[in-house]
């Protein structure tokens, strides 16, 4: 979709604002006691299966671009599992509101226990390839013509990338296709690429002509040749 | 954007994130106290998970993958042909690391990550991404004007080397392998480790230098 989270390209942001003192281990990820919450709570609600990463991806990049542009990056996860919880009935307006339970809670996958942790953060179980079911159609050196698509709903082939040529440069494997996922229609696996294009097919004749980007694209992304 | 926002951006933004704390910090609580006591997550978990990524989960881990590339040939040799197998060896399996790619900075070609549409980071050798990572301003501008960002990083690169972005779309994550700096040869792999920062396994930096680090 071409929202908010569709950034790329884009200008009027400012620069880019280091935080001080680049050289560091210690930096602190968070700016305020709750975002770390919110990281561990959306962390440990994936435990409940009610739905997959994309489609996690996908109830932030719906929030209006006004305000995706503009929340703090916790609150986007904030609002992006507000809106799942919501649409499973998992939890109500009301309850949201008040603080209260009013509701049962529904049946879910799992939770994820204290003890666990550690063995569930490690356990690969988000890895997105799936077995083979037939051959990847391009190879690397094959150039590629990416299709021009303006999709209301999740796509992971950006607005910048969208009816251009480049180059095959990897072959990633046989992923789940979130341009599916994302949208509840099942993994559908599809070959995944790393695709180069030059930074003057993208973006002009005035740029660097050996600079260069990579995008990680499925086989739906290509036009067929 | 609204047009209040002019060049002070992030200050702006920062202050406005500033008013909303305490109603942010009273929501999140009420919300994960009813997940709780709905029975869908437990608090020690939430600590759990936020410990792990505070204290086990960072940049260390990447910096040991690069430090054993620059010291063993056939680390090196395997990152560079299976990353996913050459990091997974080590243990670093963690969440948002399940596909690796490892990219190799030269003279010839300087790669940079970045996640346009989100924020992709191999969170199980680099930890949690920084803000900067997550922000607009990384994100629509690195691929885009990937040589201004540099120069922010204090990073130049020279017009005859490439700037290759790459752009984290798929669950493929990508870890920058720096160039050893030079008078670094005899150096142990854990002397090495403390030359190489997380914007070096991101691309906007280089690692130190050793007079950096005296």
């Amino acid at each position: 979709m071409n929202g908010g989270q569709d950034l790329g390209g884009m200008h009027g942001f400012g620069p880019v604002v280091s935080e001080p003192g680049k050289v560091d281990y210690d930096i602190k990820n968070y700016h305020a006691p709750w975002e770390p919450r919110v990281m561990g709570i959306v962390v440990a609600m994936g435990a409940c299966g009610q739905w997959n990463i994309d489609i996690s991806r996908h109830a932030r990049e719906s929030l209006s671009p006004a305000d995706y542009m503009s929340f703090s990056y916790y609150k986007i996860w904030t609002e992006g599992l507000t809106k799942l919880m919501l649409e499973r009935g998992m939890v109500t307006m009301e309850e949201l509101t008040t603080g209260q339970v009013r509701t049962p809670p529904i049946t879910v996958k799992g939770r994820l226990e204290n003890s666990e942790v550690w063995t569930a953060v490690h356990s690969l179980s988000g890895a997105a390839n799936r077995p083979e079911t037939r051959n990847p159609a391009f190879k690397v050196g094959d150039v590629v013509h990416t299709i021009n698509t303006h999709t209301a709903v999740h796509t992971r082939l950006p607005r910048y990338a969208r009816g251009r040529t480049g180059e095959i440069t990897q072959v990633l494997g046989f992923h789940v296709f979130p341009d599916s996922a994302g949208n509840g229609k099942g993994d559908d696996p599809q070959w995944l690429y790393q695709v180069r294009f030059s930074a003057q097919e993208l973006w002009g004749e005035d740029k660097n002509p050996r600079d260069t980007v990579t995008l990680d694209l499925w086989e739906p992304h290509f036009e067929s040749t | 954007m609204s047009g209040g926002h002019k060049n002070n951006h992030r200050h702006d933004h920062d202050h406005g994130d500033h008013s909303h704390l305490s109603d942010m910090d009273a929501r999140i609580r009420a919300l994960e106290s009813l997940l709780v006591e709905k029975g869908y997550i437990e608090s020690a978990a939430v600590d759990e998970i936020v410990e792990l990524y505070e204290t086990k989960i960072g940049p260390r881990n990447g910096a040991h993958v690069v430090a054993k590339a620059w010291t063993e040939p056939e680390f090196e040799k395997w990152l560079r042909e299976d990353a996913t197998a050459a990091i997974h060896s080590l243990g670093y399996t963690s969440r948002q690391g399940e596909h690796m790619v490892a990219v190799f900075n030269s003279e010839d070609t300087h790669h940079m990550v970045v996640c346009t549409l989100c924020s992709c980071y191999p969170w199980s050798v680099l930890g949690l991404p920084p803000t900067w990572y997550k922000s607009p301003p990384y994100r629509s501008r690195s691929v885009i004007d990937p040589r201004g960002v540099l120069k922010e990083f204090g990073t130049v690169i020279p017009e005859n080397t490439a700037v290759e972005v790459h752009d984290s779309t798929a669950e493929t994550r990508y870890l920058v392998i720096p160039q050893q700096p030079a008078g670094t040869e005899n150096w142990t792999a854990e002397q090495l480790q403390k030359l190489i920062t997380r914007n070096s396994m991101i691309g906007t930096s280089f690692a130190l230098t050793p007079e950096q680090v005296k």
